[in-house]
């Protein structure tokens, strides 16, 4: 009895092993969280600005691209905004994560989570980019819903290589994105939603399941 | 019956540390020595013994190569290798059902 239960032991070691060698999982559910937060506030800060014309300009005709000043310094506002929560964002969720590591006495740059920044940064960087374009051609209502879907293929690219849930984040945010697609006045809802609520939601989800106990 | 599973127990694999190689050997495709040794966290002269060990049952396959000037030395599992840590496995696993 005392051998089976060595072995037993053994087959749960090999099976930790092999899954925390190929596999990044210090992801902090604090990370999504505070993601979700400053991407709330970023959506506010929009809101507020924008709240006379927001709907006008992102909604009414789809189709339309807009031309003048106006134009111009709401595109400017925007892409600033939009940078800002990215870094900011970026920063928080790289904290969260280090400390998350360390904690767990693993280090956080090595091969497991270089495959998985590569994995997201791919789609991520191809979403960018043609975010740009759709700007470049004045069709800023298209770019919110893209950096949904994008930032979804980048999640579902990057879940192999992570915590297996990630996956079901992906798949909202690329619904979201595709329902946002064909709901253009409400735009920076659906965003809000998105890069918000769900981040928060799944933060703290992961954060019950995997951290309160070990925090 | 007992002895007949334990005589499926690979012998390359009766150390913890071997098993352990082999496992994470598994599941990435090459590893670097320093990345083994944070994985599991053994002392240079320990992982280097076993690495060598497991290098000449033909498990394990070493490629040397340098990045710069730096020699940078990766470890996979073999296909022989493969084979025999499933079969080895699946010897455990018989093995704890029948107790």
């Amino acid at each position: 009895m005392h051998e089976s239960r060595e072995h037993l032991q053994t087959l749960t070691e090999i099976r930790s092993l092999m899954e925390r060698s190929s596999k990044f999982l210090s992801l902090s559910g604090l990370s999504g969280v505070s993601a979700g937060l400053i991407a709330l506030s970023g959506a506010t800060v929009v809101y507020t600005r924008l709240r006379t014309g927001l709907f006008t300009i992102l909604h009414a005709d789809p189709e339309a691209t807009y031309t003048g000043t106006n134009q111009q310094d709401t595109q400017q506002f925007l892409v600033t905004v939009a940078v800002i929560i990215l870094v900011l964002a970026l920063l928080a969720g790289t904290y969260f994560t280090v400390r998350k590591a360390r904690r767990q006495g693993l280090g956080v740059w090595n091969q497991s989570s270089r495959r998985l920044l590569w994995a997201m940064a791919v789609p991520l960087a191809t979403g960018g980019v043609f975010c740009l374009a759709l700007l470049h051609y004045n069709l800023i209502w298209l770019a919110f819903p893209a950096t949904l879907i994008f930032y979804g293929m980048a999640l579902l690219n990057g879940s192999k290589y992570t915590l297996r849930d990630v996956e079901s984040l992906a798949y909202c945010e690329i619904g979201l994105g595709l329902i946002s697609l064909f709901w253009p006045g409400y735009n920076l809802l659906t965003w809000a939603i998105g890069f918000g609520v769900l981040h928060i939601m799944y933060g703290l989800a992961m954060y019950y399941k995997y951290e309160r106990t070990t925090a | 019956m007992k002895n007949d599973l334990l005589a499926q127990f690979n012998k390359a694999f009766e150390s913890k540390a071997r098993l352990s190689i082999m496992s994470v050997l598994m599941v990435n495709d090459s590893l670097s020595f320093s990345a083994l040794k944070e994985l599991l966290g053994l002392t240079d002269g320990n992982l280097a013994t076993h690495l060598r060990a497991l290098e000449e049952s033909g498990y394990v396959a070493v490629q040397k190569q340098f990045v710069g000037r730096k020699p940078n030395t990766t470890y996979s599992a073999t296909q022989p290798g493969q084979q025999a840590f499933a079969d080895h496995l699946n010897a455990l696993e018989e093995f704890i059902r029948t107790m």
